[in-house]
C-alpha cells in the first residue's frame, strides 16, 4: 500500500436551500474540490458518492454516475456507497483503498444529502429506515429515541448529567457561529440548551443535529503526487472502517460503539500513534451523548467520564484538544450523506490554517469519526501535514 | 403457559415520531431483558417504566412485544 494525501477539498454552504436539488450540490461540491486541487475532471480515475437516502428524499437513484457525469467526468467507474450517516465515510475509505492500492491514481469522493425537501415526520421516518426496521422501528424507535435510550443508560452506569449532554451543545453552537457555512450559527446558552422542547427523553431539541442539505468532496491521490495539485497536502496517515449490529437491542452494552473502538484502533495502529497525539478531531455529534462516548471510544476521556470531560472545556477551542471546531453535526449541520467527507474538509482546512476565525493553534494531527446508525458502522480517519 | 417477564434496561418517552406514530405521541419504549434471555424494543403500555423496574409482556402486536409494569 501506497500513502494517500488529500490533494483537494470542495464544499457547500449546509443550510435549507429550497433552490438546489440533490445533484446541483453535488457538482458544486465536485466542482469546487477539482478547482481546488488545480485539475480538470479529465485527470479522476474513479468516483465514490456517499449518500445515505437520495432515493427516499428525492426520488433518485443511480446518483454517481448521475452526478460525476455532471462534472464532466466520463466513463470511469463512479461507484455509490450508503452505510447511513457514515455513507461518505466509507466511500473516504473506499477510495482510499483504491488508490493505495495502485487501483487509481485518484479518486474524487463526494458526500451529499437533500433532506429539506420532506417535513420533518417524514424525514424522521426516512432516517429510522437506517436501524432495524423489523424490530425497533416497528415499535416506533427513531433515531433520536435510540440515542436517548443510549443516554438513558450513560446516566445510569456513569452519572453523566443532562447539564454535560447540554454543554456538548454550547461548544458546538459556539464553534459553528464562527464557520460561515454552518447551517445554525447561533450561540446558545446553557440554560436554553437545558430548556430545550423535548425530543424523546432525555434528549431536547438542542441534543439533535439538523435536518440539512449539503455536500462535500475530497480527492485523494499518491501522496508523493500531491504536490502537483496543491502546495498544502495533507496525508492519510491512518484510516479503517468497522462493523457491529444494526440492532441497539443486539449489543451488550450500549454504552460504548464496538465499532468506534475497532475502527479507533486499526487507524491508530496504522498512523502510529496513540490518542494523546491527535491535536483536534471532528466527531459524529448526530446526539450530544454521541459526542461524549465517542471521546471515550477513541481514548480521549477514560471510559463514563466523557461528560465531565466535555463539561470541563478540554474539547472547546481554548482546550487542551478543540473537538468539532467546524460547529459539528449539531451547529455546521448533518446532511446525512455529506458529513463523512466534509468532516475531513473540515480538518483539512484547520490543517491548512484556512478555517478563519474558528482555527486553531496545533493542527498537525487530526482525526475525524464518522458513525453510521447507532453504531453499525464506523469510520476513522487520522490526517497529518504531509 | 409462564408469563413474558423482564427488566427494563433502558427507555425513553417519545415526542417527534415519524408519520406512522404520530398518533400515538407522547409514547414509552424500552429495551428489554427478557427472564428467559436475549433483549427487544418494545412499547410500554399504562405507566411509565424507569430503568431496573420489572415488567410483564402483555400483548404482541404486528411482532412487536407490549410490556407493561409489574407493580
Amino acid at each position: 500500500m501506497r500513502a494517500v494525501a488529500v490533494a483537494g477539498i470542495g464544499k457547500t454552504p449546509f443550510g435549507s436551500f429550497a433552490g438546489c436539488d440533490l445533484r446541483s450540490l453535488a457538482v458544486e461540491a465536485g466542482q469546487k474540490c477539482l478547482a481546488n486541487a488545480h485539475t480538470q475532471p479529465s485527470r479522476v480515475n474513479a468516483c465514490f458518492v456517499g449518500n445515505f437516502a437520495g432515493p427516499a428524499f428525492v426520488g433518485q437513484n443511480h446518483l454517481a454516475p448521475y452526478i460525476s457525469t455532471a462534472i464532466g467526468i466520463q466513463g470511469v467507474p463512479s461507484t455509490r456507497i450508503e452505510a447511513a450517516c457514515a455513507s461518505s465515510g466509507s466511500a473516504l475509505y473506499h477510495a482510499w483503498a483504491g488508490v493505495a492500492s495502485g487501483l487509481y491514481e485518484t479518486a474524487l469522493v463526494i458526500g451529499v444529502e437533500k433532506m429539506t425537501s420532506q417535513p420533518t415526520p417524514k424525514v424522521t421516518e426516512i432516517l429510522a429506515s437506517a436501524g432495524d426496521c423489523s424490530g425497533e422501528i416497528k415499535a416506533g424507535s427513531t433515531f433520536a429515541s435510540l440515542f436517548a435510550m443510549i443516554a438513558r443508560r450513560h446516566m445510569h452506569q456513569f452519572g453523566t448529567k443532562r447539564e454535560h449532554l447540554a454543554a456538548v451543545a454550547v461548544k458546538n453552537h459556539a464553534n459553528g457561529a464562527l464557520n460561515p457555512d454552518a447551517h445554525m450559527r447561533k450561540v446558545i446558552t446553557l440554560e436554553q440548551a437545558l430548556a430545550g422542547k423535548p425530543v424523546a427523553d432525555p434528549l431536547t431539541l438542542y441534543d439533535c443535529s439538523l435536518i440539512s442539505d449539503g455536500a462535500a468532496a475530497v480527492l485523494l491521490a499518491p501522496a508523493e503526487q500531491a504536490r502537483e495539485f496543491t502546495d498544502k497536502p495533507i496525508r492519510i496517515l491512518g484510516i479503517a472502517q468497522a462493523s457491529d449490529y444494526v440492532a441497539l437491542d443486539q449489543k451488550e452494552d450500549i454504552t460504548t460503539f464496538p465499532a468506534v473502538r475497532r475502527a479507533a484502533e486499526a487507524a491508530y495502529d496504522m498512523a502510529g500513534v496513540g490518542p494523546r497525539d491527535i491535536q483536534l478531531a471532528e466527531i459524529h455529534d448526530c446526539f450530544t451523548i454521541a459526542e461524549i462516548i465517542a471521546l471515550e471510544d477513541l481514548g480521549f476521556a477514560p471510559r463514563g467520564e466523557g461528560g465531565p470531560y466535555s463539561a470541563e472545556g478540554h474539547t472547546a477551542r481554548t482546550g487542551e484538544r478543540p473537538v468539532n471546531t467546524s460547529g459539528g453535526l449539531k451547529s455546521k449541520g448533518h446532511p446525512v450523506g455529506a458529513t463523512g467527507v466534509a468532516q475531513i474538509c473540515d480538518l483539512v482546512l484547520q490543517m491548512r490554517c484556512e478555517a478563519g476565525e474558528r482555527q486553531v493553534p496545533r493542527t498537525s494531527l487530526g482525526l475525524a469519526q464518522n458513525l453510521g446508525g447507532s453504531g453499525a458502522t464506523c469510520v476513522v480517519t487520522i490526517l497529518a501535514n504531509a | 403457559m409462564n408469563p413474558t417477564l423482564g427488566t427494563v434496561y433502558t427507555e425513553t418517552v417519545i415526542y417527534s415520531a415519524p408519520e406512522a406514530f404520530l398518533d400515538d405521541v407522547p409514547y414509552q419504549t424500552a429495551i428489554v431483558t427478557l427472564d428467559h434471555g436475549g433483549r427487544v424494543t418494545g412499547r410500554i403500555l399504562g405507566d411509565r417504566v424507569a430503568i431496573d423496574d420489572r415488567v410483564q409482556q402483555v400483548e404482541v402486536r404486528d411482532g412487536v412485544p407490549y410490556f407493561r409494569k409489574l407493580s
